[in-house]
């Protein structure tokens, strides 16, 4: 099938390239950094994660929302899903790949990656995002791979598909939870010392995911002959919907504990991340951009007059991808260091390198989804034709 | 034998895997850390602690004895800026080494002093429970240590510590060193690093450099498994303080109230 993706239109190829482009400045950008080492970036001794593993952790959310779409279609059968499954499959594909590569990007010593296989370390949380990213990568590349091939052919999917499909369920919230785990299980920052984490990550999650699967798939009706189907997509758009209302339902039940206990370890974070400290505000603009985003998703989507019209549905998606890449990206990760345990109020700002770095990463991983979407398109205009 | 070219292709490259495998192999084999065999002199404890004595140690105006010779053999950087700078030993204002025994009326010129601060040793650490591939381990005289070859600079240690007690090398270490130690390893760019309690001082049987240049003798080193030690006779006598006990971590400094 993979022929597919080598035969397109100029616009196709045009897209290609650019992605190509941006990818390859990204990987001048990498080279200079493998030079220099991390010091290129804006992260320091007391921020000591930035850019990379924000988008990582927002990535694996994205990764994990294709449950939202595998779940109705082969759980409960919800045969509206048909079309769009595979496309969320793919999507997961792509972001998987994409925190691979943010978690590279962010090593001191990228050639000693295969250390964590060489020593692993069961205790490391580490250690188990990367066994659960892996096989969940494997078996949504390894599940859409072989529906679609069996669609092409005009076949029922091979009956070993589907225990496969069964446990990416699960997997799925695995690799979200650990993730979280990560961050919840350290004592070091009060910031991100909260069980509700990986319950947030989750909700972010499902809201997020889904609403850029529902600006792909207005992409593709747009360019292509295939229709993902007004239905699915209004189905998507009140699983967003939900899942946005859990967000900030979440969001304010956190922001009770930290501010009603009083507590000030637990505090100072919020207040640097909301108002700043000591005048060093670098992030406040952007967590009231993100709160506004939501606020305004939030009336876009519960509202049914606004959310049906799909035009201003695509603006609530914007808004509520936007909204949750700077929560979860920045505002999660940055704040969790300021101040640092010694109390230093000592900023962080991504660097340009470092930017050029992450976009070209995000080129990449579009440059992968485009060409499964491109084959999967391809397939479905050749059955229908 | 009936052989395909699928086959044959399969067969092919598991040997050169094969191939591969065997330098790999021989390489990991070396690398088997060679633990320094403690010779006769070396100083052998059970459970290794520090003691600080502030009022000793601040006995001198801005004294930076122990902070210079503690970087000094070990050959730790010097880069002028709060971004990259790489400390193993250092100070932070008292309440902020403290921070929940703060307050407004404590005891008269202590706020704003500076208290000595380094990595804790901790018995039960966060940094080598989240580390993934085992570069920071616990020895089983209680140091906390780091290979510097193992580890890929991933800085999740660096997330766990509650203490601010590791540093990463954002950049080549070596034009900042003023002058290199050859006795002690010097760290590439992208690992991390902190205080390893002089174990290859220890190995010697010479005291940690810190302990050592202290002319104040505020920094008191021993083995808390040892009730006879000079250590254990201060924690005795005297009430003593860690930093923020209540994580659970356990560390092994100690600071004389």
């Amino acid at each position: 099938m993979f022929e597919k993706a080598l035969i397109g239109s100029r616009r196709y190829w045009g897209w290609i390239i650019l992605l190509v482009v941006i990818t390859g400045v990204g990987f001048i950008f990498y080279l200079q950094q493998w030079s220099y080492g991390l010091g290129i970036t804006g992260m320091s001794r007391d921020v000591s994660w930035g850019l990379y593993i924000a988008n990582f952790t927002f990535f694996v959310g994205v990764a994990a929302s294709a449950v939202m779409v595998v779940l109705p279609y082969y759980l409960h059968n919800y045969k509206e899903f048909g079309r769009i499954t595979a496309l969320g499959e793919f999507l997961a594909v792509a972001a998987v790949v994409m925190c691979g590569l943010f978690i590279i990007v962010d090593l001191g010593q990228p050639v000693r990656v295969f250390n964590m296989i060489l020593h692993p370390s069961p205790s490391s949380l580490l250690f188990w995002d990367m066994v659960v990213l892996s096989v969940y990568f494997l078996l949504n590349a390894v599940i859409a791979w072989t529906t679609l091939d069996a669609e092409r052919k005009s076949e029922a999917p091979p009956a070993w598909v589907k225990p496969l499909i069964l446990l990416s369920i699960p997997w799925a919230i695995s690799i979200h939870t650990i993730t979280a785990f990560i961050y919840s299980g350290l004592g070091a920052r009060p910031f991100w010392l909260t069980a509700l984490l990986a319950p947030r990550f989750l909700a972010s999650a499902f809201a997020s995911g889904p609403a850029l699967l529902i600006i792909l798939s207005l992409i593709i009706r747009k360019f292509t002959k295939f229709d993902p189907g007004k239905v699915a997509l209004q189905k998507l758009a009140q699983i967003v919907t939900y899942a946005m209302i859990i967000t900030v339902f979440f969001l304010l039940v956190e922001l009770f504990t930290v501010f009603y206990s009083q507590i000030p370890e637990h505090m100072i974070h919020f207040q640097y991340l909301l108002f700043g400290l000591d005048g060093k505000a670098t992030l406040v603009p952007w967590m009231w951009a993100s709160l506004i985003l939501a606020g305004v998703a939030l009336v876009l989507l519960i509202n049914p007059g606004t959310r049906r019209r799909e035009n201003i549905l695509v603006v609530a998606c914007v808004a509520v991808f936007v909204s949750i890449w700077i929560d979860k990206g920045l505002g999660l990760i940055v704040p969790g260091f300021i101040p640092s345990p010694t109390g230093e109020i000592f900023e962080y700002w991504p660097t340009v390198p470092e930017a050029l770095i992450t976009l070209g990463v995000w080129a990449l991983g579009f440059l992968i989804l485009t060409i499964l979407y491109k084959i999967t398109i391809s397939v479905r205009e050749e059955i229908s034709a | 034998m009936d052989i395909n070219r699928r086959g044959f292709l399969k067969l092919g490259g598991l040997a050169v895997l094969a191939l591969l495998a065997k330098p790999v192999v021989d390489v990991l084999s070396r690398l088997k850390l060679v633990e320094a065999s403690p010779t006769a002199e070396a100083l052998v404890g059970k459970r290794w602690g520090m003691l600080v004595d502030p009022s000793a140690c601040l006995a001198k105006d801005g004294c930076r004895d122990c902070i210079d010779a503690c970087h000094r053999v070990h050959n730790v950087p010097d880069f002028g800026n709060p971004k990259d700078e790489i400390k193993w030993l250092w100070t932070v204002p008292y309440e902020e080494a403290f921070p929940e025994q703060e307050h407004e009326f404590v005891t008269e010129g202590l706020k704003g002093q500076p208290a000595l601060v380094l990595c804790n040793h901790c018995a039960n650490p966060a940094c080598v429970s989240v580390c993934p591939t085992g570069a920071t381990w616990k020895r089983e005289d209680g140091i906390v240590m780091m290979d510097y070859h193992r580890c890929i600079g991933c800085r999740y240690c660096m997330a766990a510590c509650p203490y601010g007690s590791r540093s990463f090398n954002w950049r080549d270490p070596e034009p900042f060193i003023d002058e290199i130690d050859p006795g002690f390893p010097r760290r590439t760019k992208g690992v991390v690093e902190k205080c390893n309690f002089c174990q290859e001082r220890l190995a010697e049987g010479l005291l940690p450099a810190c302990v050592e240049a202290c002319q104040e003798r505020a920094l008191i080193f021993g083995d808390l498994d040892d009730p006879t030690s000079k250590a254990r006779g201060i924690l005795r006598r005297h009430y003593t303080i860690r930093r923020k006990p209540g994580l659970g971590t356990d560390p092994k400094v100690y600071y004389i109230v």
